[in-house]
């Protein structure tokens, strides 16, 4: 028997004999018999736990890329996840429980989401936050069907400087939906240039900072949209730093929620982030947790507002999610709390503090130009005549950046992105500088 | 529960972080003032020994399997290995970036591709993607297939229904209303399986494809699975399968072998990675053989030793997920297929419905079984009849008071006060045994002192909560004073 199968012999025969089945096969007798005929087993013997600990270690191990030093970024960033993290996701009373459907046994999850969710709020300057969704990309895309939902329209304006992924992603989920995408062109500083705004602008979408790195300014877009809806793509990091998207009108935050506290994982599990104003709760999709109190008026958390939800609502729901990313949003959570508001600033201008210096190193080589001059935070975009070259010169060296096939996606031509985060130190700047410089002045 | 923001003192810290080289206000400077941040935001500050008392005394108020029997119908509540939990921190797999060059990623398309292959072996289907992030993800995308097909076809848009029987999951109208389909209910028969006479009468050209859960809510087999399957062919549409319960017949039975052209697993489900408190799970999908050329970008292709990306694939519906999935999830799951091996699979399904057939004939005398028949891996109860104002969710409520995670209740809607039990294979059969004394218990108390259900539960963190009062008054954040 495989070892987490607890049944002896005895207990098998015990209980076929309560149920009155001679044998198990008994138990698939409903099963069409031509069904069962053609079942053929993938061939796979069992293997033992030190097997299967040597086989995934070593697949584990076959990555090079885990040697480089990531200067990449792109969506995703190699901040410091501090230990506490990762102790707190691994007590098994939150990894191994569910969707709290039962709150009084689940006061332990429920709490920590209304800790989320406030937190989110505060962040983005939003009134009301879910407690999660699977990504940010699938988080904007659900944040456009809402939009859909509320003021109707049919073109979604997007800048031609949003994340390419999070734009397929978007793209499919637009179509699906008959709804059409509408570029948004950006000027020489990286920052979108908002000409006309059709008549039918079911929502507009803006990276903040965007996918070159370079800060947007929110001001005056929402007066200028009217009804339709302002939604903003955020690096909740950055707003450590920059002025809530909340300040501006915005009606939908969403957001890659991967930098707090979450390893890069080869991209997922990631953490979506979704935050509104109060208008538009009962619109919004995902699970929310509320303060209550019990029979006996002691406070408590229970889901709120699950007729939004699909198990209520079904095909009248705001949306079809049901498992979200809780424990992505958990080590949010705990992150949140172990840096405070000091600790979350000091981590957005430690890699600002960096990334200027690198910054400022490159541009002094003779044939490095910033691509845009825009204002940026700790992503910048370098512009060189042979971009690939300077790329491959930094992979001998082993540094990754994102070479200028993701930024050519945007209308980018030879140049590359380069992302600093407080984990870089001062010998990794030295040798990203020192790779380039044997290139320097080759244009 | 006072949250973390009752606790700790202003300028408390929980880390130590690098001092900066630079002021701070030089740095500040370097955004515009307009886009600068005015006020910081409320965040907790508190020590690290505050920070870890915190969470762990919410996990102490939280049950999981590790706690005790969770019986969550359609959940499949099964015990997670451990093992899988240290592959999944493995630094080759938490350190990597998924935008580093084929080159790099070997060992992660390695993962991928494996995993690809028993998935696609276990549906026996051909074609598969990994990148929905959880069941309803898989399902949505399942739509958008079908969405993708028609239009290929010049199909759209007539074919603008889809077909559903009455004791579906939740998921599954919501899914195909998201992707733009009308939702059609197909009722149950007497056996609660889908009436064949009521499905005909719906196919027509209009029809998209149905979506079957199979076996379907009530723990039943559709035993008429292959004539459903081709009725729905003849009528030109397609069969999507919930996979949900695939534990019911995991190692026994293939989907492909009954007709399906798409079907989800539910990695934290069937194959055990955990579900988190609410997720991430994963939701990956197989297809037949005409569904193939839609599927996302990009697909992982394995070119004698070396895997790499193919994103030429001009039908593709496009991403679904940004990268590859919830990759880290896969990592467990590959792990559990390699444990178990063929045999092992077959155990699980066996041990499942075992235990769920076990429960069924030991309490199906105390509580109503509306549908009394051999069940697979889960089967559902009323809560009806048992006393004067007993509610099914009074049961369930009693239950964490014997030490249970009660059942899914309410669920499916064709069933009135239904309780919905799926035992898993990973119970002792002490385990189930208890919960049946527990279940004649509460039905016992249900006559004689009524009252201890309808004010359960009596021993758990908090008394009953008034949900009703967290939708007319919502507090759905901390109020700060000020807000």
């Amino acid at each position: 028997m495989n070892p987490y199968i607890p049944h002896t012999r005895r207990d098998i025969e015990e209980m076929l004999s309560a149920v009155g089945l001679p044998d198990v096969e008994a138990l698939f007798s409903d099963i069409p018999e031509e069904v069962r005929r053609r079942f053929q087993p993938l061939g796979l013997p069992p293997r033992d736990e030190i097997w299967v600990h040597r086989y995934i270690t070593g697949l584990s191990q076959r990555s090079t890329g885990t040697k480089l030093i990531p200067f990449l970024g792109a969506g995703l960033y190699d901040h410091y996840v501090p230990p506490v993290v990762g102790h707190v996701l691994s007590r098994s009373e939150f990894y191994t429980a569910y969707t709290p459907y039962q709150p009084e046994i689940s006061q332990g999850t429920l709490t920590w989401m209304f800790e989320y969710q406030t937190m989110v709020c505060e962040l983005t300057g939003m009134e009301v936050a879910n407690a999660s969704m699977y990504d940010g990309a699938t988080a904007l895309a659900e944040a456009v069907y809402m939009a859909r939902r509320t003021v109707g329209g049919k073109a979604v304006l997007v800048p031609k400087s949003l994340n390419p992924n999070v734009r397929e992603v978007l793209a499919t989920y637009v179509w699906a939906a008959g709804l059409e995408l509408v570029d948004v062109p950006y000027d020489e500083q990286g920052q979108l240039t908002l000409s006309e705004i059709p008549e039918d602008t079911c929502a507009l979408i803006v990276q903040e900072p965007n996918f070159f790195g370079v800060v947007e300014d929110l001001s005056s877009l929402k007066e200028r949209l009217g009804k339709a809806f302002l939604i903003v793509y955020v690096n909740p990091i950055a707003l450590g730093v920059l002025e809530p998207p909340g300040k501006f009108g915005a009606d939908v935050v969403v957001g890659e929620g991967q930098v707090l506290g979450l390893p890069l994982s080869f991209g997922g599990p990631l953490l979506g982030i979704f935050a509104t104003k109060m208008e538009y709760l009962r619109r919004m999709p995902g699970r929310v947790s509320g303060r209550t109190v019990d029979a006996e008026g002691k406070e408590g958390y229970v889901m709120a507002f699950q007729t939004r939800e699909q198990h209520i609502r079904r095909e009248e729901a705001t949306s079809n999610i049901c498992t979200n990313s809780a424990l992505c949003a958990l080590a949010a959570t705990v992150y949140l709390a172990a840096l405070g508001p000091e600790g979350l600033k000091r981590i957005a201008l430690l890699s600002m503090e960096r990334a200027h210096d690198l910054a400022e190193r490159i541009f002094s080589l003779p044939g490095f130009r910033p691509a845009f001059s825009g204002p940026f935070l700790y992503e910048f975009a370098v512009s060189f005549s042979e971009a690939e070259r300077a790329v491959r010169k930094l992979r001998e060296a082993g540094i990754a950046v994102a070479g200028p096939a993701l930024l050519e996606k945007c209308g980018v031509k030879n140049a590359f992105l380069v992302a600093v985060t407080e984990k870089r130190t001062p010998e990794e700047l030295d040798l990203f500088v020192r790779s380039l410089s044997s290139l320097a002045g080759k244009e | 529960m006072p949250t973390i923001y009752a606790r700790g003192q202003k300028g408390r810290k929980a880390l130590a972080l690098p001092n900066l080289s630079r002021k701070e206000e030089e740095l500040l400077q370097k955004i515009p003032e307009g886009m600068r941040r005015k006020e910081s935001p409320r965040l907790p500050e508190v020590s690290q020994p505050e920070l870890i008392r915190h969470y762990t005394h919410l996990s102490c108020l939280n049950y999981g399997v590790d706690t005790g029997f969770y019986p969550l119908g359609s959940c499949t509540m099964k015990y997670n290995p451990k093992l899988h939990e240290d592959l999944a921190w493995l630094p080759g797999f938490t350190g990597l970036h998924p935008l580093l060059s084929e080159e790099e990623i070997q060992g992660a398309l390695a993962v991928l591709w494996e995993l690809s292959e028993y998935l696609k072996g276990i549906a026996g289907m051909p074609g598969i993607t990994l990148q929905p992030a959880a069941g309803a993800h898989g399902e949505l995308t399942g739509m958008f297939l079908i969405k993708r097909y028609f239009e290929d076809r010049g199909e759209l848009p007539r074919r603008e229904k889809i077909l559903l029987p009455d004791s579906a999951h939740g998921t599954n109208p919501a899914s195909a209303a998201m992707a733009g389909f009308r939702v059609v209910s197909i009722p149950s028969d007497r056996r609660g399986m889908v009436d064949l006479d009521a499905l005909k009468r719906n196919l027509d050209e209009t029809v998209a494809g149905i979506m079957l859960t199979v076996p379907n809510t009530l723990g039943i087999f559709e035993e008429d699975i292959l004539e459903i399957t081709k009725l729905v062919h003849e009528a030109g549409g397609l069969c999507y399968f919930d996979g949900a319960n695939l534990n019911a017949f995991l190692g026994r039975a293939r989907p492909g072998d009954m007709g399906a052209d798409i079907f989800h697993f539910n990695l934290h489900k069937t194959f055990s990675t955990p579900h988190g408190g609410g997720g991430p799970g994963a939701g990956p999908l197989a297809v037949s053989e005409p569904l193939v050329p839609y599927l996302p970008v990009p697909e992982i292709v394995k070119d004698g030793e070396k895997f790499r990306l193919n994103y030429d694939k001009p039908k593709s519906i496009g991403r679904v997920h940004p990268y590859f999935g919830n990759f880290l999830v896969m990592v467990k799951a590959l792990a559990y297929i390699l444990t178990l091996g063929d045999e092992g699979m077959r155990e699980v399904s066996a041990a499942a419905v075992l235990a769920a057939n076990y429960l069924r004939v030991r309490l199906k005398g105390t509580y109503k079984l509306p549908y009394d028949r051999l069940c697979k891996h889960e089967f559902v109860l009323s809560g009806e009849g048992l006393g004067e104002g007993i509610r099914t969710l009074d049961i369930a409520k009693r239950l964490i008071d014997y030490g249970f995670h009660p059942p899914t209740i309410y669920f499916p809607l064709i069933v009135r006060e239904a309780l919905m039990i799926e035992p898993t294979e990973t119970e002792p059969k002490e385990v189930l045994d208890t919960f049946c004394e527990a279940m004649l218990k509460i039905a016992e108390e249900a006559r004689t002192n009524p009252a201890l259900l309808k004010e359960a539960p009596h021993n758990a963190p908090v008394r009953r909560l008034d949900e009703a009062r967290a939708v007319r008054q919502p507090i759905l954040r901390e109020p700060f004073p000020g807000n």
